[in-house]
């Protein structure tokens, strides 16, 4: 059926919404963790886009994700007030945008000079820009420097997480599945063939990097009307480690892969919440485990790059 | 007639080395060139050169009569200047039909927008480069192979493929870097035609580096022989089997056995 | 003048802990070509093996006694030594030939496992711990500037350290196999060199020197804890790349300019809480403009 991409969104928008207002009847403590898994599977399939797709190591996604948090928590904060409640919600879309539109911003400024670094380089650098990223907003007294910001309005619901979740999933499953997407995977695969045959590496590298932190702004903005609380250290190197073990766990570039990857990797620790004291101690064993047994990542089924 | 690519004392310094010196090349339309020089000649640098990898450090090289100084090699791929490599540099996660599509970039300019929306435009671009790859494919005997992954077929058939990839992106100058390489010499023969018909079927031109002299001998209307960076000699495949500069260039190697 | 002199002794003490750690670094990018993060790591485990062995040993040879300072030292240099070839054997070995971003993670891995399990209380636990007095302090003061003999020791050993290494390294037939596998490792193989031998060889002086610079560290700081590599090891990585990831001398000369830089800019009023972004946006700034450092050789990819 031509343009089945499309009914699938909307149809996963629908159930989204529908389900979020009947939410009420669910635990809170469940459906806290059903919203962070939605918010992290926007984390992990945006940033999927960057080091699965078009192979770019990145190891800074938590500072886009606060950029965009900060954000859209400043915007409600300031204007929260002073609309109407019928127009709250467009004021979030307003402030989740906003959050997105700038991490987009700081997307390009760390894609761009990183373009011609390979490698370990590349991850260092994007390490370097996450660092500075978070070391600015724990210095800016306009963003509650180390104590950051509270007071945030409990705006994220399951119908919000999710309903971007299937659109974050939607825009980069079905840009990488079209020919003008097999650029991505190209330059992954072999920059110089991919130059060779046409395609410009430093768009796509650019382009990969800008769509991947305007999605990862949108978690945030997401994230932080959901804690209620915004600190600095929540989005230091740590959480953008969390967010790449979950792509390599997926596959590196396999969407769905990433998607389970992201549920598990979110349920985990509360499952181990009765150890909680190990709780990190057994992740880190966990991701050398997998790089020792299988670095390509849990699941390794189905066509590459495919939704 | 103006040349469709033109080299005027191209030179290129690595360091202290001189890896090109002073090379001068003309291709017309819908020629058949050869290039050929022992090992380290400078012929792959060339190649570079030509496609925008390497740019000189003097002389000056044209195509369709536009200087190609400072141009990315994926532009000069766009204006029609394409390549296979010496080591096989086929896209080694997709298949066989994405290698082809994927190269179909610059033809249609697919937007993001389109991909995004999905609609008519989208669909009908997406189906208009799937009938010409699979025509492509169909062409040079791969479309059986089309869901296959690339780096899953036969060393011959990966050779084909790059060169299917290749013409996808309508050159008007196709580059070929020791195509024959691990050919046993019915694939040669193979080759031969195969080269021989690319140029006739898509009235392209094209520059071929290799080291098996049957093959160079066979089908080049010109040779030019590089050896130490520069051009001793350029000619018919007579003149050059008989220039007392190319065999001692080659030391003594039997022209029959390359 | 005399707030220069003072920062650039200090400077020099600081860059001369930063030079041993990036030593470690550089000598194990240069044979596998990686960034071994758990190196930060190495350093605070010196540190705490210092920290435990120093009550054991002061009670026979003195407490603050140079004999009691070197036998710490040695021991700490040792143990840590072990634990470095250790991980190579167990982390890293297994993926020699798999591609460099695995092996990256891997040692993330084993960094965070490293800080983890040292933060529970049934290892280290997580408070900081005041460091012992392994040598009495005295100061001197010279006019405006003063400095202590702790400095002095630094500075003192590490130059030893770093002519040391230079021996090993280039007059040595284990240094020369060093030398040969950072070239070409299938290359160092074929010609009879035990390239397995070679690596473990490189960590084990690695985290040596790692370990003592995590004890002259730990002299200048106000105590331990589990986190404390990851400052000094992240500025010390810096330094690597400043100087030329893969050069020795180059990890050496990072090392001090480093320092010094650090100490004249923290020295400034409103920048010291930007200290964490200005090495960042060092470190950024070579890597965009110099990526072979001030010493490395520029490389050209072959296509």
């Amino acid at each position: 059926m031509p343009g089945k991409e499309k009914w699938f969104l909307l149809l996963a928008i629908a159930a989204a919404v529908a389900l979020s207002m009947i939410s009420g009847a669910f635990n809170r403590y469940y459906l806290g963790i059903v919203i962070d898994v939605g918010i992290n599977i926007i984390l992990a399939v945006s940033l999927n886009l960057i080091n699965g797709h078009t192979g770019q190591f990145s190891l800074g996604h938590a500072g886009f994700m606060a950029v965009g948090g900060y954000l859209a928590a400043k915007v409600t904060l300031v204007w929260g007030a002073s609309v109407p409640p019928a127009a709250q919600p467009f004021l979030f879309l307003a402030a989740l945008l906003i959050g997105g539109l700038v991490a987009a911003v700081a997307g390009l400024a760390v894609g761009v000079p990183s373009l011609r670094l390979r490698g370990d380089y590349l991850a260092i650098v994007t390490l370097g820009f996450g660092e500075i990223i978070r070391v600015v907003f724990q210095t800016s007294e306009f963003f509650g420097a180390a104590t950051g910001l509270t007071g945030i309005a409990k705006l994220t619901t399951f119908g919000w997480a999710w309903a971007l979740a299937a659109v974050t999933v939607y825009v980069v499953a079905t840009i990488v599945n079209s020919t003008y997407g097999r650029g991505f995977i190209a330059v992954h695969d072999d920059e110089i063939a991919a130059s060779a045959m046409g395609i410009n590496p430093v768009r796509y590298k650019v382009t990969a990097f800008v769509i991947g932190a305007f999605f990862a702004g949108i978690a945030g903005g997401l994230y932080a009307h959901h804690k209620l609380v915004l600190k600095p250290d929540g989005f230091d190197f740590v959480k953008s480690i969390e967010i790449v073990v979950m792509v390599i766990l997926g596959g590196m570039g396999r969407t769905v892969g990433v998607i389970l990857a992201a549920i598990i990797l979110t349920i985990l620790p509360e499952l181990l919440r009765g150890v909680a004291e190990y709780r990190m101690i057994i992740y880190s064993l966990l991701i050398i485990l997998l790089m020792l047994t299988r670095p390509q990542g849990l699941f390794t089924f189905g066509k590459k790059g495919a939704a | 007639m103006s040349a469709l690519l033109e080299c005027d004392k191209v030179t290129i310094k690595f360091g202290g080395l001189t890896a090109v010196s002073e090379f001068d090349l003309k291709i017309g339309d819908c020629e058949l060139i050869g290039l050929i020089g022992p090992n380290g000649a400078g012929k792959t640098t060339a190649f570079n050169l030509i496609t925008g990898v390497y740019q000189p450090t003097s002389g000056c090289i044209t195509f369709r009569g536009q200087p190609t100084a400072g141009v990315k090699p994926h532009s000069l791929s766009l204006c029609g200047i394409s390549r296979t490599f010496q080591n096989i540099r086929l896209f080694a996660s997709m298949s066989v039909f994405d290698n082809v599509r994927t190269a179909m970039q610059g033809n249609r300019a697919q937007r993001v927008s389109e991909a995004l929306f999905r609609g008519k435009a989208f669909r009908e671009s997406e189906a208009r480069i799937q009938h010409e790859a699979m025509e492509l494919l169909k062409i040079f005997g791969l479309e059986g192979f089309c869901e296959s992954n690339g780096k899953s077929l036969p060393y011959g058939d990966q050779r084909r493929l790059e060169i299917v990839r290749a013409l996808a992106t309508k050159p008007k100058l196709l580059l070929l870097d020791e195509p024959a390489a691990g050919m046993n010499p019915t694939e040669k023969q193979d080759l031969m035609k195969l080269i021989r018909f690319v140029k006739d079927k898509f009235q392209i031109s094209v520059l071929l580096v290799e080291h098996d002299m049957k093959v160079v001998m066979g089908i080049c209307e010109r040779i030019n022989v590089l050896d130490y960076g520069k051009k001793i000699a350029e000619g018919t495949p007579e003149e050059i089997r008989a220039n007392p500069k190319v065999i001692a260039a080659y030391l003594g190697q039997d022209f029959d056995d390359a | 003048m005399d707030w220069f002199l003072q920062q650039l002794i200090n400077g020099l003490a600081l860059g001369a802990i930063y030079a041993l750690i990036a030593l470690g670094y550089t000598m194990v990018y240069g044979v596998l070509r990686f960034i071994n993060f758990a190196h930060s790591d190495v350093l605070m485990l010196g540190a705490f093996a210092a920290f435990y062995i120093t009550p054991k040993v002061a009670p026979s040879l003195g407490s603050q006694s140079l004999m009691t300072a070197l036998v710490v030292i040695v021991f700490s240099a040792v143990i840590c030594a072990i634990i470095g070839m250790t991980i190579e054997f167990l982390a890293y070995r297994p993926l020699r030939k798999r591609p460099r971003l695995t092996v990256l993670i891997t040692a993330i891995g084993v960094s965070l496992f490293i800080e983890f399990a040292g933060q529970h209380e049934k290892i280290f636990g997580a408070a900081t711990k005041p460091f012992p007095k392994l040598l009495p302090k005295t100061d001197f003061n010279w006019g405006e500037l003063h400095f202590s003999s702790n400095d002095l020791v630094v500075l003192v050993l590490t130059a030893l350290l770093l002519a040391a290494m230079w021996f090993i390294v280039q007059r040595t037939k284990i240094g020369m196999a060093m030398r040969a596998v950072s070239y070409n490792e299938q290359a160092a193989a074929l010609m009879g060199v035990n390239v397995n031998a070679v690596i473990s060889f490189t960590f084990a002086l690695g985290s040596a020197l790692a370990a003592i610079a995590g004890i002259f560290y730990a002299m200048r700081a106000p105590g331990i804890e589990p986190l404390m590599g990851v400052q000094p090891g992240l500025r010390a990585f810096i330094a690597a790349v400043l100087g030329g990831i893969g050069n020795l001398p180059g990890a050496a000369l990072g090392g001090i300019v480093l320092g010094l830089l650090e100490t004249f800019f923290g020295g400034m009023p409103g920048l010291s809480n930007y200290r964490d972004a200005i090495a960042f946006a060092i470190l950024i700034l070579i890597l965009l403009f110099r990526p072979a450092g001030l010493l490395g050789k520029q490389q050209t990819e072959k296509v």
